[in-house]
């Protein structure tokens, strides 16, 4: 009779999902066998999905790297001539003006490029946060189980219990310089316990699978165990909900900047034209426009990303 | 479907009057014509904010609670728009020498309640406002009246010794006296704030009901308050007051967003708003025809200077010719008519309109010059560190200004600027307070009372309540209290004039720009204007059948 | 079964305490003085605020004010006053909450009808075109930020259209509720649609479905009861967990479309530093997920006859 609450609890489907009972454990490495990461990397290859999602995520890498690459205008300095000049010189693919000028008389596209790595750096950074810490305690809560599990997602609940966009409103008033940091910090303060539920969920059910058992007869260490075998295994609900989540976070840095709290002026970032676009909605619909399509474009790249992972993860759907 | 129209509606004036009455069941009687017959006892409905606070006389500070007092409550006098004064409540208030001062009340006046206004109703309910033990948002504004500090003594902590103000007496029923500390020679323009309203004896007996359902002397008696919903109140008709409600009463309907309540207007769903965001400015002319509002208040926009600041008081205290500079590297014309969409218009003083002593074009360095201003920081000294910075609250809608006067000055003078962004008005004011401010903050001032004294000696003064940048100069000082205590009020007017043609020798802030409303009105109402205070006068609002 | 809620029950405990202690101590630490903000540009004098903080209790040490509350909350459903305009904070709840309550089971309703039916349909066609076009769909939902899908459900369904009215009016009508209710319940109903069709997927290629199909049974049976009710336990736990956050979590639609609920109340406590408020806004949006997560884990059973409570 298993406890529920230990298996159930995790909110996304593939936490609950058996692992692959047919993944072979890693025994022999001369062998090279094919394993469930060899299995998933020959899927994805052949996946369209993600093909197109690496690609765009790639130019998105690249434009956040080196932004002075794409455009030599400021995305700061603004000359109030040019204010709400909207015409675009779409001919002119890639001058300053081929997107219209914004309220100050900005280049649009140049804050579109230079707005890239604010961007990108809150959703991969929250990601990574949320991912490292939720996931450490999801795998000591999930794999020790008993007092330690109790106390561990008793915490995980306390911070649950804070709706997420309350929490961030709270953390970000705190703080008086608001950097991209402050936000990436803000939105990992309780996005970390949603990892942390899938996780523990994910190695609740790879522990108690025969390998596992198996390596713990051979007398294998905790450490081995943990990262040799269930790691691995449990890693593939995470990944997937990583992926949605990353999208998620850079829309949620939108939505911050729009109630007035996301990043401010003279950090350039999508989420900060996207709410400055909205006031001008009614005569220049591009200033709101194109921040909005590179948003959606990059959301969609990362969750294509994890859909196609997820696929290629998980060998019923093959 | 009442909002079936709009945005396809914007063509004119005509096209929105037909589809009113074609759509506007159950607002209208259906009369044929949208512009029918004044109806007496018609009822409209306005936008506002849910008030901050009860609605006590002495602690209403913001602008949604006092467009709610302001139709319940009648104080001794009132301000026309060219700030001299009209007698309301009282029937003359007399000085000889701006330091006692005699009230005479209009006998017959009742409160909603129906027992009578007297000259004690106005003496206890100051007592009461005054006493520190009420905790009233405004009792420093009794702190002219002698006796104030053992009322409401320094200190924190400190406790009330006394619970009335010597220098009120009570000569008959209708007659007061008041005596001040030291001549104050506007003081008489100081009464048509809400403070010195007249309170009834029932608001004693249960100060905190009285602070939900007000009893007051007003044009308009209180009905009731959804909280956050509206508020209504209804024509007082034994009114005894020049300005008798020509309506029937008002709905005052709260909205989460200014931009809902603009659409509701085009639905026909909100008679009077009193401002616009930002995304309905640049259509709203087009959209509303002559009932579009464009109307200066007195209300002025500064950057002040932080000059605890270290940039501005190490190693010795700033040249004003660099402030002057960089006020003379703004381009206000452009910024108001783009940016700020035409809200607002280019300061060229201190004072703003509609202000006793107001004095239009009053300094020069207001102009537009980026020559002369590089020259300026130049003989000034330079800009230390040639950056500058300007602290706003990021949830007033600020920004967008604040980033172009940044632009302006950097590139008339090359002086790096940014703007510094507080989270919202609490963290801005705690970082004033705390003396935390780098370098400049934006500053705006509303009028208390329509003398020019209120934009110089409340702001300017060394330790005056709006002197937040820690700016003092003992010269000024000297020349402020002169004015201050001038013997008549018309020479302290004359004299306060001469102090702000004289700023510019100290440039405590930088003027930018006058508020202007920028509103809107439905079809269903006519006569609405708005008063010095940007608020529109209920009273003289006509409903149409 | 007893035994198994007593013991839940008893976990909420520290729950409910540690929730309500960390974000009392979190509006705490925000800079700024609520009750010096209470005089805006003008300042007033240090004796005024002195005694107004004393009348709240905020010269009290922080912990006190903390046990001072939530006392007041557990023992007398006393929530405490509000800084700006003294109302008690139970009043401006029970303001609040209805009218969100009201449009988060709107939202709800329509993400679980929607959500499980694209989810649904995407599951059995999986990898076919209506699951690609579902899958297309569902992204572009959650890629968009909130206010921008409200605006444009405004834009077209009220302006151009003239279908809806643009704001909810003081009325609160039900009618009214339906476009707020769509924008709030859109990024919910994309991953109920998801995490449907993931689910479904999965259990379609499970050894009993294949019993099923073998034993003859007809095919709405199949999929109505076999494989429906399998699937249905990652879909409960999303689920579970989404009502209080739709409650918490409406800021923004509330904003645009005018329903002075909960989310408005969020946004103005903390731009206020209405500690009390949020406080109180928190603890009963903790007690709605402590009291849902325990009803979905008791669902759990109805739908995984495996699951048996000790």
């Amino acid at each position: 009779m298993p406890d529920v609450t230990k298996t159930a609890a995790a909110t996304a489907p593939d936490a609950v999902a058996a692992p692959p009972v047919d993944a072979p454990a890693p025994q022999d490495k001369a062998e090279k066998p094919r394993s469930l990461w060899g299995d998933a990397w020959a899927d994805l290859r052949r996946n369209p999905y993600f093909l197109v999602s690496s690609v765009l995520i790639f130019f998105l890498l690249l434009i956040a790297a080196f932004p002075g690459m794409f455009t030599s205008a400021s995305p700061t300095a603004g000359d109030l001539v040019k204010h709400y000049v909207g015409k675009p010189e779409l001919g002119d693919v890639g001058s300053a003006g081929w997107l219209g000028y914004d309220i100050q008389g900005r280049s649009v596209y140049a804050r579109l490029i230079y707005g890239t790595r604010a961007s990108i750096i809150v959703g991969v950074c929250v990601t990574l946060i949320v991912t490292v810490v939720g996931g450490t305690m999801g795998m000591i809560a999930g794999y020790f189980g008993g007092w330690v599990d109790a106390v561990l997602s008793r915490l995980t609940d306390v911070f649950f219990g804070i709706p997420f966009l309350l929490g961030a409103m709270v953390v970000l008033q705190a703080f008086v310089e608001r950097t991209v940091w402050v936000v990436v910090f803000a939105l990992a303060f309780l996005g970390w316990t949603q990892m942390a539920r899938v996780m523990r969920g994910a190695v609740i059910t790879v522990k108690q699978a025969d390998y596992v058992h198996a390596a713990k007869a051979l007398g294998a260490g905790t450490g081995r165990i943990l990262f040799r075998h269930i790691l691995p295994n449990a890693m593939a609900p995470v990944i997937v909900v990583a992926t949605i989540a990353l999208g998620g976070y850079i829309s949620a840095e939108a939505t911050l900047s729009y109630l007035g709290l996301g990043l401010a002026s003279p950090t350039v970032s999508w989420g900060v034209d996207i709410s400055a676009g909205v006031q001008a909605i009614r005569t220049s619909q591009h200033i709101l426009l194109y921040p909005s399509i590179m948003l959606s474009l990059t959301v969609l790249a990362f969750i294509m990303l994890g859909e196609a992972v997820r696929n290629a993860l998980d060998p019923k759907l093959r | 479907m009442r909002g079936a129209k709009s945005a396809k509606w914007v063509t004119g004036a005509i096209i929105v009057a037909l589809a009113a009455t074609a759509c506007g069941g159950g607002k209208s009687d259906g009369a044929g014509d949208a512009k029918g017959a004044v109806d007496p006892n018609g009822i409209f409905s306005i936008e506002l904010g849910e008030p901050e606070k009860p609605l006590y006389t002495g602690d209403t500070m913001e602008s949604n609670g006092s467009a709610v007092m302001a139709g319940l409550f009648s104080t001794l006098v009132d301000y026309k728009a060219d700030g001299s004064l009209e007698m309301i409540n009282a029937e003359s208030v007399t000085t000889t020498d701006s330091k006692t001062w005699t009230v005479k009340l209009k006998p017959g006046w009742t409160f909603h309640d129906g027992t009578p206004v007297t000259a004690k109703s106005y003496v206890d309910a100051w007592n009461w406002n005054a006493n520190v033990k009420n905790a009233m948002g405004l009792s420093s504004w009794f702190a002219d009246i002698k006796g104030f500090e053992k009322l409401s003594p320094e200190g924190e902590g400190a406790k009330p010794t006394a619970d009335k103000l010597d220098g009120l007496k009570v000569v008959d029923e209708n007659t007061f006296t008041i005596e001040l500390a030291k001549a104050v020679p506007y003081f008489g323009h100081k009464l048509a704030y809400i403070v010195f309203a007249p309170l009834p004896e029932a608001f004693y007996k249960d100060t905190k009901a009285a602070g939900q359902k007000p009893i007051g002397n007003g044009p308009y008696k209180f009905k009731s308050w959804d909280h956050k919903k509206q508020i209504e109140i209804v024509r007082y008709d034994d009114y005894k007051g020049p300005n008798k409600a020509k309506n029937g009463g008002v709905v005052f309907k709260n909205y989460t967003t200014l931009e809902a309540a603009y659409e509701d207007l085009k639905s026909g769903n909100v008679d009077v708003l009193r401002q616009l965001a930002p995304k309905d400015l640049p259509v709203y002319r087009q959209d509303l025809g002559d009932r579009a509002v464009d109307q200066a208040y007195s209300a002025i926009q500064t950057v002040a200077v932080a000059f605890y600041a270290d940039q501005w008081s190490k190693p010795k205290q700033v040249d004003p010719k660099v402030i002057q500079g960089l006020s003379m590297a703004i381009d206000r014309a452009t910024i108001t008519k783009t940016v700020l969409q035409g809200t607002r218009e280019p300061a060229t003083g201190w004072v703003a309109k509609g202000v006793l002593g107001y004095q239009p074009n009053a300094v020069d360095v207001t102009k537009f010059d980026p020559a002369k201003a590089k020259e300026l920081i130049k003989a000034g000294g330079g800009v230390p560190g040639n950056k500058i910075s300007i602290q706003f609250n990021a949830d007033g809608g600020h920004k967008e200004w604040v980033d172009a006067v940044c632009n302006s000055i950097t590139q008339s003078t090359g002086v790096a600027c940014t703007g510094d962004g507080k989270p919202d008005f609490q963290a801005d004011l705690q970082a004033r307070k705390n003396k935390q401010v780098k370098s400049f903050y934006r500053s705006g001032w509303v009028l208390d009372y329509p003398v020019n004294a209120n934009f110089i000696s409340d702001l300017f003064r060394t330790g005056a309540a709006g002197n937040q940048g820690g700016f003092s100069n003992k010269e000024l000082d000297a020349k402020i209290a002169k004015a201050d205590s001038a013997p008549t009020l018309e020479e302290s007017v004359k004299e306060f004039q001469a102090i702000e043609k004289d700023l510019v020798n100290y440039m405590p802030s930088i003027p930018l720009w006058y508020y202007k409303v920028n509103a809107g009105y439905s079809e269903k109402v006519s006569g609405v204007a708005y008063g010095q205070d940007g608020d529109p006068i209920l009273t003289g609002v006509e409903v149409h059948k | 079964m007893g035994r198994y809620v007593a013991r839940r029950l008893l976990q909420m405990i520290p729950v409910f305490f540690g929730t309500t202690l960390l974000i009392f101590l979190m509006v705490y630490s925000l800079p700024g003085d609520p009750v010096a903000g209470l005089f805006g540009d003008k300042g007033a004098s240090p004796a005024t605020i002195a005694e107004i903080r004393h009348k709240l209790g905020l010269d009290q040490p922080i912990l006190k004010q903390y046990w001072d509350y939530i006392s007041g909350i557990v023992f007398h459903f006393d929530f405490g006053t509000q800084i700006r305009n003294d109302r008690p904070v139970t009043e401006v709840l029970g303001d609040a909450f209805p009218v969100t309550i009201q449009l988060a089971a709107l939202a709800f309703a329509f993400e679980l009808v929607f959500g499980l039916t694209l989810g649904i349909v995407a599951g059995l066609r999986a990898g076919r075109m209506a699951d690609n076009a579902i899958l297309i769909f569902t992204l572009l939902i959650i890629s968009i930020p909130v206010f921008v899908l409200g605006f444009l459900i405004k834009m077209v369904f009220a302006f151009q259209l003239g279908w809806i009215e643009p704001n909810v009016s003081n009325d609160q009508l039900l009618s009214e509720m339906i476009a707020p209710a769509i924008v709030l319940g859109g990024l919910s109903l994309a991953y109920v649609a998801r995490l449907t069709r993931t689910s479904m997927a999965e259990n379609l290629r499970a050894d009993y479905m294949r019993t099923a199909v073998a034993k003859g049974l007809p095919k709405r049976r199949i999929i109505g009861v076999h494989l429906m009710r399998n699937s249905m336990i990652p879909v409960v736990t999303f689920l579970g967990t989404d009502i209080g956050a739709l409650m918490g979590g409406a800021v923004v639609t509330e904003g645009i479309f005018n329903v002075k609920g909960v989310g408005g109340l969020i946004y103005e406590s903390i731009t206020r530093r209405e500690g009390s408020t949020l406080v109180g806004l928190v603890t009963v949006l903790v007690v709605v997920y402590l009291i849902t997560s325990l009803l979905i884990d008791l669902l759990y059973a109805v739908l995984d006859p495996r699951i048996r409570y000790a």
